[in-house]
């Protein structure tokens, strides 16, 4: 068995937030009845000519600055020409030898290990329209819905730079945390608002070369790139193994069988004949312009946890956490408005709403079914000690299941600490006199035996009373009998 | 600079979709070889110094702002199409994945 070493790279493609199309006056807005925001540019009708939207040039040049990339001075727009119903103009307008950014590179952090991927180019283009493919059985057409079509996209293309799944992992949250940060795009997922293409080869272990690498696309969430990645580390080391070789080509993932398959010849018989598109100009990116979007830049990951930590008195690991993410960081400031505890409010979000989060990697925060609200409201009944923080553990299950708020659930299922302890001492002095051999341990000085009578008076008042106050009150009724 | 030939012009009309016939490709590989042939005149220009551009327009950096206009109506936008559904352009089969 030789060993072999994986490499990735990935081409990301995000559309940008832009209020109207990157080439036209039409509005971006998602979910919209089909091919109602579509006029004659962005239909590819004859003699139309497209015109630039300042603001998606300006969203690309941020992503650009915050990836350390070289910015061209000046850049230009190229055809990119093929065939397909969903691209009107038979012809993509994309960036090829004048690209907005060059040579940047994003760190991220793989456990306690930083690493660095270099980006090769940053461009901007357009996305294309929407293939629907009816499920009438027999149905011999398709349609085609073009609001989508002409949207800005930015396409972040990097260098072979990752080396495992993990790693892969590690970096798309970062990438799509970076995106969400810069209030460049909504990287939502599900509808294809951010997506990842895989790169990927095989080469022996303490090779220089690279393999023959693979590009695959059809990956429409983290969860099935990471499994696309576990896939075709197997199909291609079988190949290598067996004394065939990769071939270069572009495969799709095909989700039911949970594999890779080579597209047919005549998909990929492309020749796409770039050429600069005599409708739009040069554009001139001066350094003003340069130096105005790095100053206006949002509050980035590291700065927010520097500020977390000074702010809140959190630890530079909780605030490393709790800032990973752009919207987890917003709920917990959310949560703080309501409840100014910012070290146990920390702890629940980190302990539960990242769990929740970490289950399935394509969950979205918005879909959590806890409000910020609400769980600053739970933090708050424990600190009071309304309840114990095991009642905070049912409590939260119950939110969870959607019971709604803290207040009322407790209200509803009787969850009200005990803090009267006229209530508890009956409780307490019964467990005492029914167990002589734990009270003679005690007695003994086996302080650790307490527990168990703790644990019965717990388990009498249904976890209502105050496990401390609980203590109390055996060593004193057992300090009352000597 | 070279002439067209005829597998040229098949694989030329492939990409735009077109079809012809040996004869009609034939035909075109001389055509288009003339029209290069002519438009290779320009070489002879000495062009040291002088900026490569796209296009003879002296304008640059010409950009709209971000803001939405009124699209066309949903019948408008299917006018042409010779087949519609459901608010869609109706096309042939698409193999679903490309």
């Amino acid at each position: 068995m030789t060993a072999f070493e994986t490499v990735i790279g990935f081409e990301i493609h995000t559309e940008l937030l832009t209020r109207s199309k990157v080439w036209c006056g039409c509005s971006t807005q998602f979910g919209q009845p089909p091919n109602t925001q579509v006029c004659p540019i962005c239909l590819g009708l004859p003699g139309s000519l497209p015109v630039l939207n300042r603001r998606a040039l300006e969203l690309a040049l941020r992503a650009c600055v915050a990836l350390n990339c070289r910015i061209a001075p000046v850049i230009q727009f190229e055809r990119k020409n093929y065939y397909y119903p969903d691209l009107p103009k038979n012809y993509q307008i994309s960036q090829l030898r004048k690209n907005l950014g060059e040579a940047g590179w994003l760190e991220f952090q793989v456990g306690d290990e930083t690493r660095r991927v270099r980006i090769n180019n940053v461009h901007l283009e357009e996305d294309a329209g929407k293939n629907i493919h009816p499920e009438t059985p027999g149905a011999d057409y398709s349609l085609v819905d073009l609001n989508r079509a002409g949207t800005p996209l930015l396409e972040i293309v990097t260098e072979p730079d990752l080396r495992s799944a993990a790693e892969a992992a590690a970096f798309m949250n970062a990438m799509k945390s970076l995106l969400e940060y810069l209030e460049v795009s909504d990287c939502n997922m599900h509808e294809g608002r951010l997506r990842f293409e895989l790169n990927i080869s095989q080469r022996r272990a303490g090779e220089e070369r690279l393999g023959t690498k693979v590009e695959v696309k059809n990956l429409n969430s983290m969860k099935t790139v990471l499994r696309c990645i576990d896939a075709e580390e197997d199909r291609q080391r079988d190949l290598l193994e067996s004394g065939e070789s990769v071939i270069q080509e572009t495969r799709l993932w095909d989700e039911p069988s949970g594999r890779t398959r080579a597209m047919r010849s005549k998909e990929v018989a492309h020749d796409y004949r770039y050429f600069p598109d005599p409708d739009l100009v040069e554009i001139h990116v001066d350094e003003a312009w340069v130096g105005r979007v790095r100053a206006e830049l949002p509050e980035l990951p590291d700065a927010r946890r520097r500020r977390f930590v000074e702010q809140y008195g959190l630890t530079d690991y909780s605030a490393g956490v709790l800032t990973a993410r752009k919207p987890v960081a917003e709920y917990f400031e959310s949560a703080l408005r309501s409840h100014a505890n910012p070290v146990g409010i920390g702890n629940w979000v980190i302990n539960e709403v990242l769990r929740w989060l970490g289950e399935d990697p394509d969950r979205e925060l918005a879909d959590y079914p806890v409000a910020a609200h609400d769980l600053a409201v739970l933090v708050r009944m424990i600190d009071e000690a309304t309840i114990s923080g095991k009642i905070a553990k049912e409590v939260y299950k119950a939110m969870m299941a959607g019971e709604g708020a803290p207040e009322a659930i407790v209200k509803a299922h009787g969850l009200v600490q005990i803090t009267d302890t006229s209530e508890i001492e009956p409780i307490v002095a019964r467990v005492v006199a029914e167990n002589p051999d734990t009270v003679a341990k005690i007695r003994a000085g086996k302080d650790k035996a307490i527990m168990a009578l703790v644990g019965q008076v717990m388990k009498e008042t249904r976890g209502k009373a105050n496990p401390q106050t609980v203590n109390e009150l055996i060593r004193s009724r057992i300090d009352e009998m000597v | 600079m070279s002439d067209f030939t005829r597998d040229e012009i098949h694989r030329l009309a492939l990409l735009a979709r077109l079809e012809f016939t040996d004869e009609q490709a034939d035909a075109f590989a001389q055509q288009l070889t003339q029209i290069l042939h002519y438009v290779e005149t320009l070489n002879g220009l000495d062009t040291t110094g002088v900026e490569p551009t796209s296009h003879a327009l002296a304008l640059h950096s010409v950009m709209r702002d971000d803001e939405p206009r009124p699209s066309l109506s949903n019948a408008e936008a299917l006018a042409n199409a010779p087949e519609q559904e459901a608010g869609c352009f109706r096309v042939p089969p698409i193999i679903q994945e490309l």
